[in-house]
Formats: structure tokens, sequence, C-alpha cells
């Protein structure tokens, strides 16, 4: 049925885990009060009569820690299956690794000297 | 090796001994590990929770939960239950799809990763030839629901948390990723039981762990890493209470709240066995399963011995991760909560570098010393 073994528990373990936090919210809809309250229902701001909207512009401080992310998090990906091969391939792999990682470190060098891991 | 026992084929076995189709016998077995594993990691997550309060009641010289079951032992499911009966409030300005979205989403990576943790050597769901990749990837799921959480509140509060804990996922997931890959190299496989197996080759001695150097650089900064991602304290910042009442679960009450407060201890005992899985070599005993055997004077396939030999590896799984689930605990009740730009410098500028350092380090070892780090 699966061309690659173990992949039918997968499917059926995501469905699995997929009903646990639904038969817990059905259960508790089926037990919990239904108490309609304006005052309730608005937002908490630590007591005092909330103020303006916050789904506005502002400035996201971890931006650019995000965009180094995307650059590191593809990296690791592609070391995956050079870490996996690495008995078989051998030193000139090693080297082609190294030479990858030096310019991701030239990289990060570069986003530190920048300032862009600073959170000023 | 050693192949341990067979629970599948001895079930299938035993239904179509008694008359049924192999397909609806294979059928009747999918489920049952899947079942068994969710109810070992809710008990689980009971047990973390009540000795936490316990420990932490001793730590500040209170008594903490006495009162329901013995030494308060059923005290979470009593929580659970009033979880439950609870009014659920969807704040008027939030965004009720992705409100509800959230905690689901932070919930199921959660349990879903269990699906590679393996027990024993046959005692795991699936044995996915990507296990350990898997688990990585899994843990980068959870944050997304945060951030939905965060942002449908519609909460100052919880959008700053929700943020934070976007930040803070993605800043520790680098390290994390970097030092599981030095233990792949080191095995040369993904396997999660082919990790532990490597392992066990000569006992404790081959545990990653006591790997010379690289073994050890590599388990701190996995277990700050992992620490960091389940945003616990000393890392709690996207729900430091001081600053952000509830970071992202401000809004949520009742059930919704409890699936958050499910997932974080989730994670927990998760993180734990992973550590046991990729460091302490997961099920295996002090000494290879075959110098037990000849200890105790039987032989390795005497089907008393596979029981018993699979038995002790549960124990020796739980008792393995119990320990890093009490460091966790500790480190929460002993330390201080970090800056937000000291989490980020120790992520970028101290993590990072190491790990990076260590993978090569790994890689040049294993070239110099095969023998020693992993296989021939």
């Amino acid at each position: 049925m699966f061309v690659l073994s173990g992949y039918d528990y997968l499917l059926v373990f995501l469905l699995v885990s997929a009903l646990v936090p639904l038969i817990a919210l059905g259960l508790s809809a089926v037990f919990r009060p239904k108490i309609v309250s304006a005052f309730r229902k608005s937002t908490y701001e630590s007591g005092i009569e909330p103020r303006g909207d916050s789904w506005i512009q502002f400035n996201i401080r971890y931006y650019m820690f995000a965009l180094v992310f995307v650059i590191f998090d593809i990296e690791t990906v592609f070391l995956y299956p050079w870490a996996v091969a690495f008995d078989k391939v051998g030193l000139l792999a090693f080297i082609e690794a190294l030479i990858f990682i030096a310019i991701l470190v030239i990289g990060l060098v570069y986003a530190w000297r920048k300032g862009a891991l600073e959170w000023t | 090796m050693n192949q341990g026992i067979d629970l599948q084929r001895s079930f299938v076995e035993l239904l179509t001994g008694a008359g049924l189709p192999q397909e609806v016998a294979r059928a009747f077995w999918l489920p049952l590990p899947m079942v068994v594993i969710l109810a070992v990691v809710t008990v689980a997550v009971l047990l973390a929770i009540w000795g936490e309060r316990k420990w932490a009641a001793d730590m500040q010289q209170r008594i903490g939960p006495n009162i329901v079951g013995m030494a308060g032992f059923l005290q979470g499911v009593v929580d659970a239950i009033k979880l439950i009966v609870k009014e659920d409030i969807i704040p008027r300005k939030a965004d009720p799809w992705l409100f509800t979205i959230g905690p689901i989403l932070v919930l199921i990576p959660a349990f879903f990763a269990y699906l590679v943790v393996p027990f024993g050597q046959n005692l795991i769901i699936s044995d996915l030839t990507i296990g350990v990749f898997f688990l990585v990837a899994l843990g980068s799921v959870a944050p997304i629901g945060a951030l939905m959480a965060g942002y449908s509140s519609n909460n100052k509060y919880a959008l700053l948390g929700g943020l934070r804990a976007a930040a803070q996922s993605i800043s520790y997931e680098i390290p994390l990723a970097l030092s599981v890959l030095s233990v792949v190299i080191m095995t040369g496989s993904l396997s999660t039981i082919a990790v532990v197996e490597a392992q066990n080759t000569y006992g404790m001695l081959s545990w990653n762990v006591f790997k010379p150097i690289v073994g050890q650089v590599g388990f701190v900064v996995f277990l700050i890493s992992a620490l960091a991602e389940t945003e616990r304290a000393p890392f709690d910042l996207p729900e430091a209470e001081s600053e952000l009442v509830q970071g992202h679960h401000t809004e949520y009450s009742g059930m919704k709240f409890a699936l958050f407060y499910l997932a974080e201890y989730a994670n927990l005992v998760l993180g734990s066995l992973m550590a046991t899985i990729l460091f302490l070599g997961g099920w295996g005993f002090f000494v290879p399963v075959e110098t037990l055997a000849g200890w105790l004077g039987v032989d390795l396939l005497n089907p008393v011995f596979q029981l018993f030999a699979a038995f002790l590896g549960i124990v020796i799984t739980v008792l393995k991760s119990t320990i890093f689930v009490f460091l966790a605990i500790l480190a929460r009740w002993t330390l201080p909560r970090v800056r937000i730009d000291q989490l980020l410098d120790l992520g970028w500028k101290f993590l990072l570098p190491i790990g990076l350092v260590n993978l090569l380090l790994t890689a040049a070892f294993r070239l110099a010393f095969p023998g020693i780090f992993g296989g021939v």
C-alpha cells in the first residue's frame, strides 16, 4: 500500500493525535456552562479599560533574526544528508562541507558586525 | 544483533490463530500502540505536573497539593475535570477561528512526535527512517500555533508573547539541530532505533554523552536549546508573568488553556526522552544485553529473558528521562529568568558558533578515529 514502510502508522497517528484536542474541546463544549456576558468578553488589560487595538503596525525587532534564521535553517537541512552519508563519502565531502559552512560563517560574521544580532 | 521480542507478530499470529484474516488482524494491531503511547504520555504529564508542584512547594517551604489522592497525586486529574467544565471565553475583539486553532496546533505536534520515540527494540509506534529529522521538524510547528494564539487574541500582552515565542523558538532551533547533527554523524542514520543501537554496542561506554569532547559539548548545547524550545524558566520569556501576564495564553480559559498546559508538559517529557535517546543510550543498560544474559546464565533468545530485557528497557528509558524532567524542574525553580537580549545573544552568538564548531569537530574526529566515533 505504501511505498515507504512505516508511513501508514504516521498517517493514522496524525489522525489520532489530532483527535485528542478535538475530543477534549468537544467534551468541554458539552459540559461547560454558556453564560453570555459582555464584560467577560472584553480584552484583558490588567484591569483597566482596554485602549486601542493590538492589530497595528509596529516595529517587530525579531525581523532580522527571522531573516538570519531562514539562512541557517536551510543550511541545517542541507547538512542532514551529508551527516547521514558521512561514513561513505569521507574526506572529500568533509572538505566540501567545510567550504559550505565557511561561506555561511562569513554571512553570520557580516550580520553580527552589521548589528543585526543586537537587541537595541 | 539481538532482535528483541516482536509484539506485533505475536499479536497478529494470536488473532489469525483465532480465525481472523491477516489484514483484519493487522488493522486491529494498528491503533493499539498509539493508544498505549497516548495513555502513557498523559500519565507521564500528570506525574510531571505533580512532581513539579510538589518539589516547587518543598523548595518554597510549602506543602503543595496534599488533599486529592495520596500526597495530592490525583490533583492533576481534578484540575483537568475543572478545566473541562469551565466556561470558554472568546474575547469580543478576537478572531474566533485562529483563537481556537492556535492551541490545537500547539498540542498536535507535541503528541505526534511520540511516533518515533522508542522504549525498546520493537517498542516504537513506527521506526521511520527519518525519525530524528522528524522530531526536529515537528519542533518548529508549535511556534506557529503560539504566534496564531498571540495574534488572534487581539491583546497586547498576547501579541508580544506570541512574537517572543516565535523568536525564541527559531533562535534555538539551529543550535538544537546542529547538536543533533553531530549525533547523526556518529550514527550514520536518522532512525531513532539505529541511534540507540549504535550507542549500545559496548554498553555504557559507547553512549554519545561519553564520546570524548564532542559528546559533552553537544550534550550541553542540546540541553540548553531543548530547555529553551520548551519555553520553560529560565527561558520562559513568552509567558513572563511579571511583564506579559501570561504571554500568548493570557486570554485563554477552560479547555483551550488546558491544551496549552498539556502541550507544555508533553513537550517537556518529549525533550527528556529525546535527550535520553540521542545522548544517554535510550533503553540501553550499563552493559550490553548480551553480557547481561551471560551474567544471568540464560540464552539470549530465551523468551522469558527477552520479556525481562524489554521490561528493563522501558524502566531504564523512563528512569533516564526522569532525570532530565527533574533537571528542568530544578532549573525552573532555582534560576532567574534571562532578559530577552541575553536570550538572543546566548542563542546566536554563543550556542550557534559552538554548535557549528562541534559539528565540524565531530566530522573530523569521525574521519580520524572511526572506531571511537561510531562504527567502522
